[in-house]
């Protein structure tokens, strides 16, 4: 990996250096999860499945899409997420 | 005798370029290392050793080349920075070593003292974890992302800015001031300057951030609590003596306001210390219903007004000593008075602005700081009146009687018990008014800082703290 400015840590180190994932739910049961298209070729097959799954686990699931895959998503467009899902997962393979 | 010595030199040396054929006869001795800081190929002899790292000179704490050392064993015996033949003979043990050169000619910097080397060098040695950002990071939006900022952008703490930092003080990095609240956490002076760093401050204004921070942490001033309340405040720094104008500290116009950086970025350091050691954040420990703007920094310089007892007096200190005062503050309440020109009447307005500090039915539990203006105290200068003198008036309007304390009184539940209502009161707690110069030649214009509810020893007590260099 390349690397970029070299920074002195001002905390008292009690975290680690390396910013850790959020921990994953126990389960999705009763959960508003949002599944964010990209807007990629076929990205609403993959989420067609993927709600299927989701819904049979108990999940309310939330559909949401990029204007262009080539830009990050509009702030407005991920602030709506955040407002309304407690989960969301984004699909990136063509 | 079993010495051994060492010669450090650089080519871009005009006394080293000197001294170069004395230099070719000492080479062949095998009791001396010759050390070369830029021209590995100089002087032209061999066995010279490149030290290109800067390491070795930094090491010997060499200011000046050409530099011999000598060693017995491992303790430095002797010394020499520049030429001076007749201290290079007596080290070296050879009367007539360099008889042909002239008996004296000053060095060059090392360039182990010279930037950007020294401050790459300094660096080195101090503790902090580095956190390497990636590549194409934006350098302000990772900073921000590490939850390091107060909220505003923070200069990016690099180990040379912190190096250079910490040559405001000659304090050891590496000492240690206390255990910072919330979390406890150990802080040495090198914590403080890198939070330092973060704030934006000079290298000149680390004493006094050092200072802030250590009286933060004595028990009086109850740093943990006051991060912990629901209430306002947080703490607001005074700093009395000559070192407030040497570093360019405002006590004049908007000296409550913004644009000042030493103002401004001393009081943010303390409260990035806070944050980033002691891991104190709102909605996390600090518990603030509302808080404050003044939680961001909140930091002035007091007039040097000389008919007045300065912080530092009435802390005991010498009146030219150098202290910071600590307060457990919420904002700023304006006092308008543009008629009075004599104490009384003046001193009548104060207390109906004081009266209201945290209710105006509670007593004896806030705190209060007194900003009084110049053209204030002209009218108390005018006749006379000290700052015991004001104080004392100022307490004695200030006591009421329990009647209108009580609760119930005046339609407002808040109150005394209704048990204490033949009983009189003073607003403050003994000690817990305190008066201060500041502020613009222009405007009749005072304030009220009120405090945090719970003062003294139930809360926080302000802290005068003398400011070591």
């Amino acid at each position: 990996m390349s690397t970029g400015l070299v920074v002195m840590d001002p905390t008292g180190e009690s975290a680690p250096a390396a910013r850790t994932p959020l921990p994953l739910p126990a389960s999705v049961a009763g959960k508003v999860v949002g599944l964010l298209d990209i807007s990629k070729p076929r990205g609403d097959v993959f989420l067609d499945h993927v709600e299927g799954k989701l819904k049979a686990a108990g999940a309310e699931v939330r559909r949401y899409s990029k204007p262009t895959f080539t830009r990050p998503a509009p702030t407005a467009l991920r602030q709506q997420i955040a407002e309304e899902c407690d989960l969301v997962l984004e699909a990136l393979a063509d | 005798m079993n010495q051994r010595y060492v010669v450090v030199v650089k080519a871009d040396c005009p006394t080293c370029q000197l001294i170069t054929p004395m230099l070719e006869a000492l080479a062949p001795r095998e009791s001396l290392a010759l050390w070369s800081q830029d021209d590995p190929a100089f002087p032209a002899v061999p066995g010279v050793q490149h030290d290109v790292t800067l390491k070795a000179s930094f090491d010997l704490g060499i200011e000046i080349v050409p530099a011999l050392i000598a060693f017995s064993g491992e303790e430095e015996v002797a010394r020499c920075e520049g030429w001076e033949r007749a201290a290079w003979q007596s080290i070296l043990e050879d009367p007539s070593l360099g008889a042909e050169l002239p008996p004296l000619r000053p060095g060059c910097a090392s360039l182990s003292v010279t930037p950007p080397h020294s401050e790459r060098l300094r660096a080195e040695r101090l503790a902090a974890r580095r956190v390497t950002l990636g590549q194409d990071e934006d350098i302000q939006e990772a900073l921000f992302d590490r939850g390091w900022s107060d909220g505003l952008p923070v200069v990016p703490p690099t180990p040379e800015r912190v190096a250079r930092m910490l040559e405001g003080t000659t304090r050891d990095p590496a000492e240690v001031l206390g255990d910072v609240p919330p979390n406890l956490v150990p802080v040495t002076i090198e914590k403080v300057a890198v939070n330092a760093v973060l704030a934006g401050c000079k290298p000149e204004y680390l004493p006094v951030v050092i200072a802030a921070v250590e009286a933060a942490l004595l028990p009086p001033f109850c740093m943990h609590g006051l991060l912990a309340t629901t209430y306002f405040s947080g703490p607001m720094v005074v700093v009395c003596g000559p070192l407030a104008k040497a570093i360019g500290m405002n006590s004049r116009g908007n000296a409550l306001g913004q644009g000042n950086r030493a103002n401004a970025t001393i009081g943010r350091a303390l409260q990035l210390v806070i944050r980033n050691v002691g891991g104190g954040r709102p909605q996390g420990v600090d518990r603030a219903t509302l808080g404050n703007p003044g939680k961001y920094t909140f930091c002035f310089a007091e007039d040097g007004d000389p008919q007045w007892s300065n912080l530092n007096e009435d802390a005991g200190l010498p009146r030219n000593a150098n202290s910071v005062t600590l307060f457990a503050a919420d904002g700023v309440q304006g006092i308008v008075d543009q008629k009075a020109r004599t104490p009384e009447p003046l001193c009548r307005s104060f207390a109906e602005a004081l009266k209201v500090v945290s209710h105006p039915k509670m007593v004896q539990a806030a705190d209060a700081f007194l900003v009084v203006s110049p053209e204030h105290a002209r009218v108390f200068h005018d006749a006379g009146w000290s700052k015991e003198t004001v104080t004392k008036t100022l307490r004695d309007y200030l006591t009421r009687p329990g009647q209108e304390l009580i609760r119930g009184a005046g339609g407002m539940e808040e109150g005394l018990p209704r048990a204490l209502a033949e009983r009189s009161f003073e607003k403050f707690r003994e000690g817990g008014l305190r008066l201060v110069r500041a502020g613009g030649e222009a405007g009749m214009f005072s304030a009220v800082i009120g405090g945090w509810g719970a003062s003294g020893t139930i809360g926080s007590s302000p802290v005068t703290h003398e400011i070591r260099l």
